[in-house]
């Protein structure tokens, strides 16, 4: 019954295998395809091990070289990271902080990302990671090459580098007003360095590219339709591929008719074990061969949202209780003491990633090596698949990964790599996969469901003393409080899953976050305190603080006051680097019991801002994102099946629930930049659910929130449980 | 399979495919104009918009067959002579894209949109592109666009 076959964010930790530490192309090879110039590659440091480390079992990166920049003799600065390009903009971000460092216009970079034959080995691109990881990675290897570009020129010149400027691609020397660009420096040969040390790095207040709104990378290519995504790839006399799928989950075929599949002109039926598939001349040709397939399948009783909940508490992922993860004080006494106390349980639903982009891929074999473009966070995890999948060295695989159709987490798996290779080998021929939105929605792996458990105590005064909070299931990322509580006990408890499930963008600190921050909606009520006070009170961090107050501001709390028709709600909190607050506004209709978001203020830290453009359009869109699963989204299941695998029946965040959003940034000039993917979604749904509770008085404690087409007041009889 | 003549982006071009196979196979698969994307084939998601006779149209849900008598237009059409549309060029300015997987049917369905109305009122931006998913939630920026591109499209408007 249990899927958890991916991995989940938060659950990595020494889940991998030992990892090769450097590319398979021989650096000697590398430097014939890029021809003369100057090659730098950045080893791993032991600062770097330390912070790659952190809550990554220590393989974020190769042991070895971690990124490569290539200068070449007419100036172009090629920088080489195994990172993916999503939709998060880290494209454009990252060759700021590479033009910054190395003191060249932001136009002379190109960026060469997620191609496991030319880029160093990746974990992937997930966690927030990239911008503090990679970041400072490529600024070091790019302030170390524009170091050794002004040793070079010193000893053409016979000066004393430090006499020397390097900006706009140049060396200069301002005695003499000669000059070199960086290309000339190399003179056509060919030069290796390997850096190590630790450069110091231009501070972000004399930034002058990075931390400016430079517009996307190859913008136009979007605009134009010219850029090609991992289903846009086509390869001569390429094939397509479609899968046959079971009609339920852990589904054990009976009977298999594929003759009038197999009588349609150029088609051919691949059966591999339980894999069944088939190839044909076109798209159209390929579905039409698979409806043709009869297929009889014995699918056994499986479990569905009905009693979901109760089964994940009820069923340990490994048959036992691991612990709390975290106790400080006594909680047991602290709450008996407690003037005031509060219980409650919450639940989140599962959902789905749905990108706009199906899993796609295409799959090519050439003299026994395997290559394959496809649209993954995990590249090189691809690789491993593909490698076990049939019996292959590295050397005898490539992933290449086109800037895809986003992911939000959901595509850390190579499904349709493997499908595409396994038909392509087949066929003799390279085979395209792209799967229909059906099979996204059942196939791929969904985000966690999940329940919480959450007991709390006060003194009259507002004083918390005691803070006890379970979660089952959905993960523990940002479990702890950021309120200082004398007494907690935290504990995550891992179960089985009757779904698939596995990363997903924000996953368990959405899940956390809505629980503890309605809760403490719910205390500051019973203490009867304003909700943003009660907040305040009861924390020490001065950055979440900040964010706070800063959303407060802007958002005129206290000026608000709510009425049944109209309510204000705040919450916020923290996780991966990113310190976040978000106030919302809610319009209930009193006929129709309708609820709207009208408006969402969210203040937001996260050290010193890269790109304050990529920054807002990441955050107003982790916002709408939110609002889904805060509100409608989730996936139901009967007896193996998901019960609304289209977009008619699970329903996503469209233009008109789009609420007036305004986004504070905080830039942080003076602490290290932090990722802003995911932890910009944490505050929609408790907000949300606190301003209807402002409004109504009715606590809402299930995502989402308002099922049915946003009407409060329904039970929704598949989560309860 | 039959022959059919299309009518793409002003060329008369000759394919053969089923008749009931659906445009957005034909466009992407057949004639490689891959800007036009799959996003669900049920008509749920606006991904494979593009304009027949000027009209914004779900290209999953059309027969080759019955588009073989209209004018398509697909974004690799909406650029003339290496000049990006107004409305390119709105979406372009205001950023209005993350993945950028949703663009070329939201810019299709604008341009569809402010043919027939030259100066909507944000609601009917709304209405009118409610159809539309854009996964990444960049729909605040792209009402945005789309006003930007009506102001650029306006009689006396110099671009």
């Amino acid at each position: 019954m249990n899927h958890r076959d991916e991995p989940v964010t938060e659950f990595v930790q020494g889940s991998l295998s030992a990892r090769p530490c450097i590319s398979e192309m021989d650096r000697r090879d590398f430097l014939k395809v890029l021809g003369g110039g100057l090659l730098v590659c950045l080893t791993q440091t032991s600062s770097w091990a330390q912070e790659s480390g952190r809550g990554f079992g220590g393989h974020e990166l190769s042991k070895e070289l971690s990124a490569w920049l290539h200068i070449a003799a007419d100036g172009e600065v090629k920088v080489f990271t195994g990172k993916v390009e999503v939709g998060q903009n880290i494209r454009t971000s990252l060759a700021q902080l590479v033009a910054e460092e190395l003191r060249v216009p932001f136009d002379a970079i190109t960026m060469v990302m997620g191609d496991t034959d030319l880029t160093p080995w990746d974990m992937g691109t997930f966690g927030s990671r990239t911008t503090p990881t990679m970041g400072p990675q490529l600024r070091t290897m790019a302030a170390a090459a524009r170091q050794m570009l002004l040793e070079i020129a010193a000893q053409r010149w016979h000066v004393d580098p430090a006499g020397l400027t390097a900006a706009g691609g140049k060396v200069t020397d301002p005695q003499n007003t000669r000059s070199l660009a960086y290309g000339e420096l190399s003179r056509g040969e060919k030069l290796v360095k390997t850096v190590s040390s630790e450069e110091r790095l231009t501070p972000a207040p004399e930034w002058k590219i990075a931390g400016t709104a430079v517009p996307k990378a190859e913008g136009r290519d979007f605009v134009t339709g010219k850029h090609k995504y991992p289903s846009d790839i086509t390869r001569p006399e390429m094939m397509f591929g479609a899968v046959l799928r079971p009609n339920g989950f852990n589904a054990a075929l009976a009977s298999l008719d594929t003759s009038a599949a197999e009588k349609l002109p150029g088609v051919k039926v691949v059966r591999d074990g339980d894999f069944i598939g088939l190839v044909a001349p076109d798209a159209f040709a390929a579905q039409r061969a698979l409806a043709a397939i009869q297929a009889k399948w014995n699918v056994p009783a499986q479990s569905s949202n009905q009693g979901l909940f109760a089964y994940l508490k009820n069923n340990p992922e490994n048959g036992r209780d691991d612990g709390p993860q975290h106790v400080s004080g006594s909680v047991e006494p602290a709450l008996a003491g407690a003037d005031l106390k509060l219980e409650e349980q919450y639940s989140v639903a599962y959902i789905a990633h749905a990108p706009l982009e199906p899993r796609a891929a295409v799959a090519e074999w050439i003299d026994g090596k395997l290559t394959v473009w496809t649209g993954t966070q995990r590249p090189f995890g691809v690789r491993d698949e593909l490698m076990q999948a049939f019996h292959l060295s590295p050397a005898q695989v490539r992933v290449i990964q086109p800037d895809m159709g986003s992911g939000y987490g959901g595509k850390h798996t190579g499904e349709a790599a493997v499908e595409a290779a396994r038909l392509a080998k087949a066929a003799g021929k390279p085979v395209k996969v792209v799967w229909t939105r059906s099979e996204e929605f059942t196939w791929a792996y969904l985000r966690p469901a999940g329940l919480i458990e959450i007991k709390a105590g006060a003194q009259h005064n507002g004083t918390l003393v005691a803070w006890e909070h379970h979660n089952y299931n959905s993960g523990p990322a940002a479990i702890g409080t950021p309120y200082s509580v004398a007494n907690q006990l935290i504990q995550y408890h891992a179960a089985k899953s009757p779904l698939r499930q596995g990363s997903y963008r924000g996953l368990a600190s959405t899940a956390n976050h809505f629980a503890r921050e309605s809760h403490m909606d719910g205390m500051a009520h019973v203490v009867s305190m304003d909700p943003l006070e009660f907040r305040l009170k009861n924390l020490t961090d001065p950055r979440l603080q900040a964010v706070f107050q800063a959303a407060a501001e802007k958002f005129g709390w206290g000026r608000l006051k709510s009425t049944p028709e109209r309510g204000f709600g705040i919450a916020g909190g923290l996780d991966k680097g990113g310190y976040v607050a978000t106030c919302a506004e809610v319009e209930i209709d009193a006929a129709s019991r309708r609820v709207r978001i009208r408006r969402i203020v969210q203040a937001w830290e996260c050290g010193a801002i890269v790109n304050p453009d990529g920054l807002r359009n990441q955050l107003a869109g982790a916002i709408v994102q939110g609002i889904g699963g805060a509100l409608f989204e989730r996936i139901l299941f009967a007896d193996g099946r998901i019960l609304n695998p289209h977009f008619a029946q699970y329903r996503v965040p469209r233009f008109s629930d789009t609420p007036q959003i305004e986004v504070v940034l905080i830039d942080r000039k003076d602490l290290p930049s932090a990722g802003a993917g995911e932890t910009g979604l944490v505050g929609v749904a408790p907000a949300v659910g606190n301003a209807i509770f402002a409004a109504s008085g009715i606590r809402l404690r299930n995502m989402p929130m308002a099922p049915r087409s946003g009407v409060l007041g329904e039970p929704d009889p598949g989560f309860r449980s | 399979m039959g022959d059919f003549v299309l009518n793409v982006n002003g060329a008369r071009l000759r394919v053969s495919a089923s008749a009931e196979e659906t445009l957005l196979s034909v466009l992407r698969n057949r004639l490689n104009l891959t800007g036009t994307k799959y996003g669900c084939g049920e008509g749920q998601c606006g991904a494979c918009t593009v304009l027949l006779d000027g009209r914004a149209t779900r290209s999953c849900l059309v027969p080759v067959e019955s588009a073989a008598k209209a004018k398509i237009v697909t974004i690799e059409g909406l650029a003339q002579n290496g000049k990006l549309s107004a409305i390119q060029q709105a979406f372009l300015d205001e950023g209005a894209f993350q993945c950028g997987y949703c663009t070329s049917g939201m810019i299709l369905g604008a341009t569809s949109l402010l043919h027939e109305r030259h100066n909507p009122t944000e609601e009917q931006i709304v209405e009118a592109m409610e159809g539309h998913i854009c996964r990444c939630g960049t729909y605040p920026r792209i009402v945005e666009a789309v006003k930007r591109a009506s102001r650029l499209l306006a009689p006396g408007a110099s671009r």
